[in-house]
């Protein structure tokens, strides 16, 4: 293998490859992490741009579900202090993820009617929801931590007996994926199941139906008002679920603006996975793959030439690697990616159309 | 279509009656906020708190000749990056990208005013201004070329393009611009490109430029060729299509520009303001300024009081928050009310008994339309 290394440029991305591939199992538990929020708001960017309905919110839905998981389990965690059960799982963590979907849906329910009933600007309707929640969370969040409430944990993992996460070559791979917190059970549980559903269900076809030709949709009898309504709502729960992981199963105390960027980096991730669940998972890890790499270059660099490469290029090359990426899929680069035909206008019925 | 000069009264009730509403809902509701969040200040509900704040709020903004020139300066960036986002519309472009051509903006001036701290004023200010400008039109043109060659919607590149610029800021400035008796990450202090101050110190002359520009973008918009074109395209980009128009063209001009005055804005915050550039910016400008040109119905005059009215929000927001302990936060929440209400321009028309406007959903009811059609 040595040998190999001295061929020029070649040699030094084999050497890449073979350092990558030898820290894997040591970084995939971060890049899991950090794939999952990005993965859950994706698939509430999924439910909401198949049935045609563009939504640049997902980031100050995040941000709100965020807040409300956290506020609302510390408020009940002082109310019902409880011992943690299996996962971590106390009354308090379980009514503020309830809260936390609430929320989102009722977020989500205002961008339905601002962009199907008034068949107002989409974009406008997702730049409101984030200017409201970026404020709204900041301002209650100064107000609540002037009384400082005591915060009520988190979920917490399950851990894999041994005998799987020992397994040669796979091992690494239960550990990574399946040692994690119920909310991220859940996104990978989603994934598969709207994956499925998508193609394969009543609803998913009707679904691509109505995200692609609405018209036609409605001439075969479906309700695209009401079906369009029922998906952005629902993608309302994964936009509660994203948020509720970073308060409640990530870390355990929320901050202004924490959602840094994620509500953005998963639209992107859905774009570039090609509007799918399985694609837009797929994205959400290949973007945080950068998260893990970035550190992996900073505290375990390689040796020799590569590591002089690797380390001279500035951290927020990599840092900006998924934002690029997203342009350069979008530019038709390296592969066009065409979303639902009928994504971003509001849909009128012919009976009330002028 | 009326007419060029036609005002109606529907599109005065339209551009000014509708905006009004907007925002006087906007303050019930957050009066409504600060009752409700008021137990978790005092002990018990504060009827009053909304009227200590509004009034501490409005001290600060309008109360003193500080008070009016702190509005101004506060005017002066969310104008300039107000029409970035405005004349963007007015050619069916939806510019959410002012935020990193505004930060592109603030670099190029800071690198070219850094690199000639040691000329004179009269060369080291323009040519620094220039250098914002030009940060900020070639930041703007980057969707612009992208959307002209190869449709990739500018809504999503710029917000892209956003984050890009938050990294590279931090990169340039954490690196080879980084100032070398500096504790924190930021460049050293910019001394020739200094904007100089007026208005008895208190305030600088970038508060000019905003004032100037209104005239230049309003005469560009509706009384140049070229302006007539981006309207065109705008309203109906067939339509200019076949009129002759190049659209290809049009959409780089449009960004560029948008994106110079994005960049103006980040020259005149750097070089009146702060008078160094520090590696995180933290400004939210770029985004506020969405919600001015949306007020401001994207039309230069509108922008001008949407500007002032947001700059005056956020004038007394601090005052508020000292006298009345109402966090600052909460002119997010008021923003985001006034668009709400402007954008359910239905719920105005109801909740005031207005008759309906014929031509509703008004001009900015459908910019987006064809996220993906338009490619």
């Amino acid at each position: 293998m040595e040998f190999l290394y001295d061929i020029p440029v070649i040699g030094l991305f084999i050497q890449f490859v073979v350092y990558l591939a030898g820290h894997t199992p040591v970084v995939a538990p971060i890049v899991v992490a950090a794939a999952i929020p990005v993965a859950l708001g994706a698939l509430c960017g999924f439910m909401n741009e198949r049935s045609g309905v563009v939504n640049i919110g997902i980031e100050g839905m995040m941000l709100t579900a965020a807040f409300v998981a956290w506020w609302v389990a510390s408020i009940v965690h002082g109310l019902i202090p409880s011992s943690p059960g299996p996962f971590g799982i106390t009354p308090a963590l379980l009514v503020g993820l309830a809260a936390a979907i609430a929320a989102a849906c009722a977020v989500s329910a205002v961008h339905a009617w601002l962009s199907i009933t008034v068949r107002a600007d989409q974009i406008i309707s997702g730049t409101i929801i984030n200017i409201f929640a970026f404020g709204i969370t900041g301002y209650l969040n100064l107000l609540i931590s002037q009384n400082a409430p005591a915060t009520a944990g988190s979920f917490k993992s399950i851990s894999l007996p041994s005998a799987i996460t020992d397994l040669p070559l796979v091992g690494w791979l239960f550990n990574s994926f399946l040692a994690v917190g119920p909310i991220a059970l859940s996104m990978l549980v989603s994934v598969i199941l709207l994956q499925v559903l998508l193609h394969r269900s009543r609803w998913g076809l009707r679904t691509k139906a109505v995200g692609e030709h609405p018209k036609a949709a409605e001439t075969v009898g479906i309700d695209v008002i009401r079906l369009r309504y029922r998906n952005v709502i629902l993608g309302g729960v994964f936009a509660g679920l994203a948020g509720a992981y970073l308060t409640i199963e990530f870390g355990s105390a929320f901050q202004g603006g924490m959602t840094n960027g994620r509500g953005f980096i998963a639209l992107a991730a859905l774009i570039f996975g090609r509007w799918t669940p399985i694609g837009a998972f797929g994205a959400a890890l290949l973007f945080s793959a950068t998260v893990g790499i970035e550190r992996l270059i900073r505290f375990v660099p390689p040796e020799g030439t590569l590591g002089d490469i690797l380390t001279s290029i500035p951290l927020e090359v990599y840092e900006a690697l998924p934002y690029i990426i997203t342009i350069v899929v979008l530019a038709g680069v390296v592969g066009r990616s065409i979303p639902p035909a009928a994504v971003g206008r509001p849909y009128e019925r012919e009976s009330k159309a002028a | 279509m009326t007419g060029r000069r036609t005002l109606s009264l529907a599109r005065i009730r339209s551009l000014v009656l509708v905006p009004f509403l907007a925002i006087v809902l906007a303050l019930i509701a957050g009066a409504v906020v600060m009752i409700l969040s008021s137990p978790l200040v005092s002990d018990s509900v504060d009827l009053l708190l909304p009227v200590r704040a509004y009034a501490a709020l409005f001290q600060g903004a309008f109360g003193s000749v500080d008070a009016w020139i702190k509005t101004l300066a506060n005017a002066t960036p969310l104008i300039l990056a107000g029409f970035a986002v405005g004349i963007g519309f007015k050619a069916g472009l939806f510019n959410i990208g002012a935020q990193g051509q505004f930060l592109v903006g603030a670099l190029g001036a800071t690198a070219v005013a850094l690199a000639l701290n040691d000329a004179s004023p009269v060369v080291a200010i323009p040519l620094s201004l220039l250098g914002g400008m030009a940060g900020g039109l070639l930041y703007g043109m980057i969707p612009g070329v992208l959307k002209a060659f190869s449709g990739a919607h500018e809504v999503v590149t710029t917000i892209m393009l956003n984050y890009v610029a938050i990294f590279l800021v931090s990169g340039v400035i954490g690196g080879p611009l980084r100032g070398e008796n500096v504790t924190y990450s930021r460049t050293d202090d910019i001394q020739a490109a200094t904007l100089p101050i007026f208005l008895g110190g208190a305030g600088h002359i970038g508060i000019l430029f905003a004032a100037v520009s209104v005239p230049i973008v309003w005469w560009f918009l509706f009384r140049s060729t070229i302006g007539f074109e981006v309207r065109t395209t705008g309203a109906n980009s067939e339509a200019a299509r076949y009129a002759g128009m190049n659209p290809r063209w049009l959409i780089i001009f449009t960004l560029s520009l948008c994106g110079l005055f994005a960049g103006l804005a980040g020259a005149t915050e750097i070089l009146g303001d702060v008078g160094y550039m520090p590696a995180s910016f933290s400004t939210t400008v770029g985004f506020d300024a969405i919600a001015v040109a949306l007020l401001g119905r994207a039309n230069p005059v509108g922008i001008l009081f949407a500007g002032l009215l947001f700059g005056a929000l956020q004038a007394g927001a601090g005052p508020m928050q000292i006298q009345a302990g109402i966090p600052v936060q909460i002119v997010s929440v008021l923003q985001a009310v006034i668009l709400f209400f402007l954008t359910a321009e239905v719920l105005v028309r109801q909740v005031f008994r207005l008759k309906s406007d014929a031509k509703a959903p008004g001009e900015l009811a459908n910019l987006s339309g064809s996220y993906a059609a338009r490619r």
